[in-house]
Order: C-alpha cells, then sequence, then structure tokens
C-alpha cells in the first residue's frame, strides 16, 4: 500500500495523532511522513480536521431536516449550477446528487423548526429549476461517519489472560 | 462386652490426583488475582483482540439462533465448516485436507492441543515444549501422562530455537515437538529456511510435530510460515489453528485441528466422548469468518501493525531493549536493565503505576528477565502505558545510581 494510503487510514480513524507518532506507526522518516501532510493539506486531499459530537449529549438545540428535491437540470450544466446555488447556503450540510425518484439529497441544519421551514419556503423551493421538495426531520441519530452516536455498553475483558 | 472389630481397609478421605496436585499454579492465576483488586489499570496483559468480533460474524450467529440451529452437530464439527476451512486452506496456504477425515473442530484451540497430547502420549513419553512459550503446553502435556522437556531460546537468537539445543533435547522417549509461531508470548515467527531446518530435526528423529498456529494471519514482517507448506512432513504433523485471535472470537471458543486420518480419528474419540461437539452456534459464526471474513482480519491486522511499530519504537527508546516481534500480538522486552526480576518488575509497576504487564517467567523459566505486553489495546492506552513505564523505569534506574 503506498505510504499516503496508510498516512489517511491512520488519520482518518484518528486526526488527533501526531506527524511523529503517524511516522513511527508507518516506519517512515519523520520529516518525510510531515511533509507529505502538508502536501496532501496543499493539494486538497486532506480537507480538514474535525470533532465528532454527540449532539444529544452535547444538549445542543439542533434541528437536522434530510431534503429531497426535484429539479429541472439545464443544458451545458446539468444539475451543477443549481447544486452549487444550495450548497453556498450556510445551514446547508451536505448536498448530494443521487439516482432514483428526485435528484439532490440535502442535509440542512438549524437551531429550531422554524429556521428549516424558512429556508425550505423563502430560500430552496423558490430558487429556479426547483420543481418539488420533501423535507424529513432526523429524529435521532444512530452513526454518523462511521461513529456509533446511541449508548452502547463497553465490552467487558478480563484484565489479564494467558 | 463385645469387642469392637476394627474394619480391615480404613476409608480415606477423597483426594485430589498426585499429577493434578503438583502443577504449578499458572504465573498468569497468580497476577490476574492481583490486577483484580486494583481498579483502573491500563492493562497490556490481556492475550485477546481488543477488537469485538466482527458483526457479519455476530450477525450470522444471531441468524443461526433465530431459525433453531441448536441441536448437536457431527462429532468432528459441521461438514460445512469442514468443507470450508479446507478450502480456506488450500485458498491462502496451498495444501489439503480432507473434510471427512482429515478435519477436527474443537473448543478452541486450547482443546485441539489438549486432544493431540491425549491421543498419542503414553505414560513417560516426552514433548518438547519450546521456552518461553504459552502456558498450557507444558501442564497438559503432564496431564496426560507425559514428560514435558523444555529448550530454551533466547531473544539473541529471535527466540528461535537453535539446532544443537533441538538435538540435545530428544531422548528414546521423545514423541512430538510443540511449536508456535508466531509468538505467544515473544512475538517471534519463522523464516521459511529457520522452519526448514526445523522440520528437518523433526524427520531426522520422526518426531510428530504439532503446530499452534493460531496466530498465523497475524503476521506482520514477511510471509506467513506454517509447517503445513512441508509436505514431506504431512504425515507425521497435527496443525492446530483458532478463531479466537485472527477474528476476535475468543468467547466462541473454536479451533480446529487438521491432521493425517489416523490422529485426527483418535482425537475425535476422546473428544466425542469428553465433549460431543463444539458449540453449534458458534460452528455458524465461524463458517461465516471463513467464507467472508478476509477484509476484516486484514483490517485489523493493519491495526495492530501500527500499534506493534509504536510500541516497539517507544519500548525502545525507553531503553527496554526488544527483539522486534514479527507477529501475533505481543511485545516481550528485556528488562534486565531495571536489576528487577521479571516479577518484581510487573508486580511494581502495577503498584506504582497501574499498569499491568505479565512477568516473563509466567512462560517460563527462559521468559526471566523479560515481560510480555500485549499490544491488543487502544492507542491511547498504549500511548499513556508507555508514559507510564517510562516514569517507572527513569525513578528506578535513577534510585539505583
Amino acid at each position: 500500500m503506498p505510504l499516503r494510503s496508510k498516512i489517511l487510514e491512520i488519520l482518518q480513524r484518528d486526526a488527533r495523532i501526531t506527524p511523529t507518532e503517524v511516522a513511527v506507526m508507518v516506519g517512515e522518516d519523520e520529516k518525510k511522513v510531515t511533509e507529505l501532510i502538508r502536501h496532501m493539506e496543499k493539494d486538497g486531499i486532506i480537507l480538514g480536521y474535525k470533532t465528532i459530537v454527540n449532539p444529544e449529549r452535547a444538549m445542543e438545540e439542533k434541528v437536522s431536516c434530510l431534503i429531497e428535491v426535484s429539479v429541472q437540470p439545464e443544458r451545458g450544466y446539468g444539475f451543477d449550477k443549481i447544486a452549487e446555488r444550495i450548497l453556498h447556503f450556510p445551514e446547508v450540510q451536505s448536498v448530494f446528487l443521487v439516482s432514483g425518484g428526485y435528484d439532490l439529497l440535502i442535509l440542512i441544519e438549524g437551531k429550531t423548526m422554524r429556521d428549516i421551514a424558512n429556508f425550505v419556503i423563502e430560500k430552496l423551493s423558490v430558487l429556479p429549476n426547483v420543481r418539488s421538495t420533501a423535507s424529513h426531520f432526523l429524529l435521532k441519530k444512530y452513526k454518523e461517519m462511521g461513529t456509533i452516536l446511541v449508548e452502547h455498553t463497553e465490552r467487558e475483558r478480563i484484565p489479564v489472560s494467558p | 462386652m463385645k469387642t469392637q472389630t476394627v474394619p480391615s481397609i480404613v476409608p480415606q478421605k477423597p483426594r485430589v490426583n498426585a499429577r493434578v496436585r503438583d502443577l504449578p499454579p499458572s504465573g498468569i492465576r497468580k497476577f490476574f488475582d492481583l490486577v483484580a483488586t486494583k481498579p483502573g489499570v491500563i492493562s497490556l496483559g490481556v492475550g485477546e483482540p481488543d477488537f469485538v468480533t466482527p458483526w457479519h460474524i455476530c450477525e450470522a450467529g444471531i441468524h443461526a439462533l433465530e431459525v433453531g440451529r441448536t441441536s448437536y452437530t457431527s462429532n468432528l464439527g459441521l461438514m460445512e465448516l469442514r468443507e470450508e476451512a479446507a478450502a480456506f486452506y488450500e485458498r491462502n496456504y496451498h495444501y489439503q485436507y480432507d473434510p471427512a477425515g482429515e478435519i477436527l473442530i474443537t473448543v478452541g484451540g486450547s482443546e485441539a492441543i489438549d486432544l493431540v497430547f491425549r491421543s498419542v502420549l503414553e505414560r513417560g513419553d516426552e514433548a518438547i515444549v519450546i521456552d518461553p512459550s504459552f502456558v498450557s503446553y507444558a501442564p497438559l502435556v503432564t496431564l496426560a501422562g507425559g514428560e514435558p522437556v523444555r529448550v530454551p531460546t533466547e531473544p539473541e537468537r529471535g527466540f528461535v530455537p537453535r539446532r544443537a539445543d533441538l538435538e540435545r533435547a530428544v531422548t528414546p522417549q521423545t514423541r512430538m515437538l510443540v511449536l508456535n509461531y508466531p509468538n505467544n508470548p515473544t512475538g517471534a515467527a519463522l523464516t521459511r529456511e529457520q522452519a526448514a531446518a526445523i522440520v528437518d530435526f523433526a524427520l531426522g528423529h520422526h518426531l510428530l510435530v504439532v503446530s499452534d498456529e493460531l496466530y498465523l494471519q497475524l503476521t506482520y514482517d514477511g510471509e506467513e510460515v506454517s509447517f503445513g507448506a512441508f509436505p514431506e512432513l504431512r504425515e507425521q504433523l497435527i496443525l492446530i489453528h483458532g478463531f479466537s485471535k485472527s477474528w476476535a472470537m475468543t468467547g466462541w471458543r473454536l479451533g480446529i485441528a487438521l491432521g493425517p486420518g489416523e490422529f485426527i480419528d483418535a482425537m475425535m474419540k476422546v473428544h466425542q466422548y469428553s465433549i460431543m461437539c463444539a458449540p453449534t452456534l458458534a460452528q455458524y459464526g465461524a463458517l461465516e469468518a471463513l467464507k467472508h471474513g478476509d477484509e476484516e482480519v486484514e483490517r485489523m491486522r493493519k491495526e495492530y501493525d501500527a500499534r506493534r511499530r509504536f510500541i516497539t519504537h517507544h519500548l525502545n527508546r525507553i531503553g527496554l531493549s526488544c527483539v522486534p516481534p514479527k507477529g501475533a500480538f505481543y511485545i516481550f522486552p528485556s528488562i534486565r536493565s531495571t536489576g528487577m526480576s521479571s516479577e518484581e518488575f510487573a508486580t511494581r509497576l502495577l503498584e506504582e503505576e497501574n499498569v499491568a504487564v505479565i512477568p516473563g517467567s509466567a512462560f517460563g523459566d527462559a521468559g526471566e528477565g523479560h515481560v510480555r505486553c500485549s499490544y491488543a489495546a487502544s492507542l491511547e492506552q498504549i500511548r499513556e502505558a508507555v508514559i507510564r513505564i517510562e516514569r517507572f523505569v527513569t525513578r528506578n534506574r535513577a534510585a539505583d545510581s
């Protein structure tokens, strides 16, 4: 496996592991690894480092909503132009083009249900080429970005075994 | 007055069998009791994966329960599982065993080991056991009526036995050679040349080779070397494999023994009277593991590999020199530079820094001067353990000078 993939694999599991530690773990020179990480940051391979928060435990009042959007694609641009108009709204967390019964699937976050309603009514549905929307409010998050958010009991291991 | 007659045979209190009574208690057991009294211990003392069994395997177990697969299987184990095991070995290691009579599904690798000893050893027969090694071999040889003969290995030779030492251990009573590579507790693995030399030795003395290859897939540098790869040894080789380590299935208790029909038959006889068959539910889980588990095994292997490099680097930096481990998930640093015995080191490290490691002496006399650290622990735990070990070692060296 190329060194780059090895580094990415480690950082995707835990972004807080320092370049020094990464170097030890892949068995490579520290300078080389540090440089490679910097390069990947510059080339846009690594886009950022974030913290995964469980909103329920953090007592954050937040409302999330998945919205299916049907749009009229444009000649020469397909879905790109409309997608770009949507993604710049700060409340929009994700935008996907999907196959199936509708075209764009977007995830938005707001403080209250009102925020979401306002977004859909005032910003999204009025965009040219948006034919229809269907909103699904998130009731509970079980797993996000590969991380399980619901309580699960720590596995018990005996502390010493042959 | 009538005198009472004294019965001619004085009834005796029930007693424990002398062989069992005289077995030394496991060094690990002693240490376990000590650790159990300490809350919040960071443990590098665990000989099992810190991963939970991959979900697709658990799911297969749940499904087996749902559809009521709760009865006995054949004594040898599910035919489907034996066929899949044969396919697994052929696919990955290119050797062939007949699922109909050369493969036995057991309750963990441990049972398979016990079965070989009980089926082969006559009273007084000798079995060569590598020192240091997994704690069960020598006691199980003794319980089977045999005599364990330990051949010491040393860090300078990567904990691989020297031919001359093996030769010296042979007597007219020697019947078998018990091997375990990749090794618990040293993390040693064999090169093909080293394995070939051992094969040559075993052939020369007509010894049965019992090769416990539970950690085979957890080999990091170089190729996975299995004794099954030597066709000339086939008629005097029992391979032992299991699901505990590579597939993170310790609690499922499932192992595999592969060997010539004559031996598997004999082992099956003992197995059928004492166990009947391996747990059915676990067998269905194992079936899924063999069919679709390769990716998960590789994922875990990679993660162990990163931690292996991490802990090796830091223990060496601290001045606890280690033979770079090549397999399993153990590292076996020398603690001689501290001037402590391995038991003293482990006990004091636990008392002073709340970190559990296993004294090397628990694995045989040749383990003295070392401790076993398992890196089947999260990176955070290993990182913190290393900080504490460093503090402990520095403090005690400073106190000396």
